[in-house]
């Protein structure tokens, strides 16, 4: 059987609990332009549980992937604090940061973004390499992720040799290499036609049902609408959820 | 990781890529041809001077050897001085002149050289036997073809040629011995030797006893210098000239060289720097979205870092292996050209390939690799990573 989430997050069904993974506690992000002071998020409050599916929905602009870029920690609140699995990610310094995304963070991007000269097999290796797995550990992770992903006849292939679904499902099993805490995704949907969508939703439901933390950025109501819960916002601040 | 994400990158744009490796080839060919030049002349002159041993030489005062025809009169009276120093184990005085070979109706003009052939240091034995009687001669190869003669044939030879009187001091008949060819001798320059009383008693009365050059071979475990001062304190009238102080007069003539190669190398060098920058720089932005991505899945700076420098150690070094080759096929053909640089001995190599020349133009080159990388890594792996996928994705 694939294994998807973290061995914290298996331990812990193992005795019946439900932990907070994410805790978002007063976060605010403002960026500046000039003289221009511009509030992208205004002091945003929030828990997510172990094994949840939540979709963060608004109107462009509303600071979703503002919140999903503190989350993931490739941004620093302009205050506030951000903890995964109890960490302060918004204390890190770079180096920590990095390495904390390595291994409790999963992304997936609106436009896949693989290495266009790597496999997919090698772009599902890459995590775990620069994680320091071995050759054979990798390559037996990868094939199984690809498997997961419906994937595995084309586990040789370039991402040009691929279809866009198919190009988001390989970065579906790369943000799953590490087997992160939380998994991260940002208009997942946004690029492919309503049949390819279809189906990468069906496959985030499976890996929800499969145990996997997930938090999605989406526009795509028929995604949100296959969320446990929903995150309205609405000029940098949660309005419902 | 690092290797095969920059091996992957570099074959993404193959044309590119070889482009730019063909682009540092040529700098890197024009880096070595200058570091060979600045430094070949020097070494291939200091091999020609050493290679038959000789570490002295003495000229008519105030001069270097054979720069003008100035002449050491009293030459037998400079051996007797000289032949008291045990430390100095060969002695051999040697006279520069022209001969003028008497063929039917025409005459051919060449230089020639009166020496001891046994102990000499002037020219090298190519067929045939040296000129060891008085009534016998040697020619090199134009010589040979100038007059037409071979091996064994008798020749009418002339010097001491008086235009007033249109008149030679002596006319001998000599037979040719044998080719050779002369160790410092310029391109196409006829030329032959014979013995030194041949060539003085041919000269006329005031070249009877008269040398151009002495060389002179010192004792092994003997002080050179000391050798050197020990005879400039006995004989007044020469210019006594070590292998050390003959370089440093040949570096002198040839700083200008030297100049030119370091300013024409370091040309090289930058031009090369700035390829791969380029280059590089130009892939990075091009990629500037993955390696965002890169980072955010928690690639670390110093492999993006890596991988970038890689990329442009990759195109300078291959670049400079193949700027090695193509630097010593253009040093030879170049050579080619420059041996008959009126004035310089056609033994001296301008091009003079050396390991340490090769290695310094290679470890400049990847250095410069190194250093071009800096640049584009620096800002591969400083970007905003949430800011760059936002741009990337209005982009």
């Amino acid at each position: 059987m694939t294994t998807i989430r973290s061995a914290d997050a298996r331990s812990r069904d193992e005795v019946g609990e439900r932990a907070t993974v994410v805790e978002a506690r007063g976060l605010t992000r403002d960026y500046s332009f000039g003289k221009e002071v511009v509030h992208a998020l205004c002091g945003v409050t929030f828990e997510i549980m172990d094994g949840d599916y939540v979709a963060i929905v608004g109107p462009s602009g509303c600071g979703k992937s503002t919140l999903l870029n503190l989350l993931g920690a490739i941004d620093r609140p302009t205050r506030g604090s951000v903890a995964i699995n109890g960490t302060d990610v918004a204390q890190m310094s770079d180096r920590e940061a990095t390495s904390f995304r390595l291994r409790n963070i999963g992304f997936v991007f609106q436009r896949f973004y693989l290495m266009p000269t790597l496999s997919a097999r090698e772009n599902v290796e890459l995590p775990m390499a620069e994680a320091g797995k071995s050759r054979t550990d990798r390559g037996a992770r990868a094939k199984e992720l690809l498997a997961y992903v419906g994937l595995a006849a084309r586990e040789r292939h370039r991402p040009s040799e691929l279809s866009g679904g198919e190009q988001q499902r390989v970065a579906i099993a790369r943000a799953l290499a590490n087997r992160p805490a939380i998994l991260l995704a940002d208009e997942p949907t946004g690029e492919l036609d309503a049949r390819t969508g279809a189906e990468i939703i069906g496959l985030f439901g499976r890996l929800n049902r499969d145990g996997t933390t997930l938090i999605v950025v989406t526009h795509d109501e028929e995604l949100a609408s296959t969320a446990k819960r929903k995150i309205h916002m609405r000029d940098g601040v949660i309005v419902d959820g | 990781m690092p290797v095969a994400l920059a091996w992957a990158s570099l074959k993404r744009h193959g044309t590119r890529t070889l482009l730019a490796m063909l682009g540092v080839a040529v700098a890197a060919a024009m880096l070595l041809d200058m570091v060979m030049m600045s430094t070949g002349m020097r070494e291939s002159f200091r091999n020609l001077l050493l290679s038959r041993g000789f570490q002295l030489r003495l000229a008519p005062k105030g001069t270097l050897p054979f720069d003008t025809d100035a002449t050491m009169t009293n030459t037998s009276g400079i051996v007797r001085i000289l032949r008291q120093n045990p430390d100095l184990t060969t002695i051999s005085p040697v006279l520069g002149g022209t001969i003028h070979v008497l063929r039917g109706d025409s005459v051919i003009t060449a230089s020639a050289l009166g020496l001891d052939p046994r102990i000499q240091g002037d020219y090298e034995l190519l067929s045939g036997k040296d000129p060891l009687a008085p009534d016998e001669i040697a020619g090199n190869d134009e010589f040979m073809r100038a007059t037409g003669a071979r091996t064994g044939d008798t020749l009418a030879v002339a010097s001491g040629y008086d235009p007033q009187t249109r008149e030679y001091a002596g006319t001998r008949r000599l037979v040719l011995t044998g080719t050779i060819r002369f160790l410092y001798g310029a391109s196409h320059q006829r030329g032959a030797a014979m013995r030194l009383a041949t060539l003085q008693g041919m000269s006329g009365p005031d070249r009877s006893d008269a040398s151009s050059l002495f060389m002179i071979r010192v004792r092994k475990g003997t002080d050179v210098e000391a050798a050197g001062r020990w005879i400039k304190e006995r004989v007044f009238t020469v210019n006594v000239i070590s292998t050390e102080s003959a370089l440093d007069q040949v570096d002198e003539r040839l700083r200008y060289f030297r100049q030119l190669a370091v300013i024409l190398g370091s040309v090289s060098l930058f031009v090369g720097f700035l390829l791969v920058t380029t280059l590089v720089t130009v892939s990075v932005n091009e990629r500037i979205g993955e390696i965002a991505v890169m980072r955010a899945i928690g690639v670390s700076r110093a492999h993006v870092v890596q991988q970038i420098v890689l990329e442009g150690v990759a195109i300078s070094l291959v670049g400079a292996f193949a700027g090695l080759l193509l630097g010593l096929v253009t040093g030879r053909y170049l050579n080619g050209i420059l041996s008959s640089f009126p004035g310089l001995p056609e033994a001296i190599d301008f091009f003079l390939f050396q390991p340490k020349a090769a290695w310094t133009a290679l470890g400049l080159l990847a250095l410069s690799g190194i250093a071009a990388g800096v640049y584009p890594s620096f800002r591969a792996s400083s970007l905003p990573i949430a800011t760059t996928l936002r741009q990337e994705a209005i982009a």
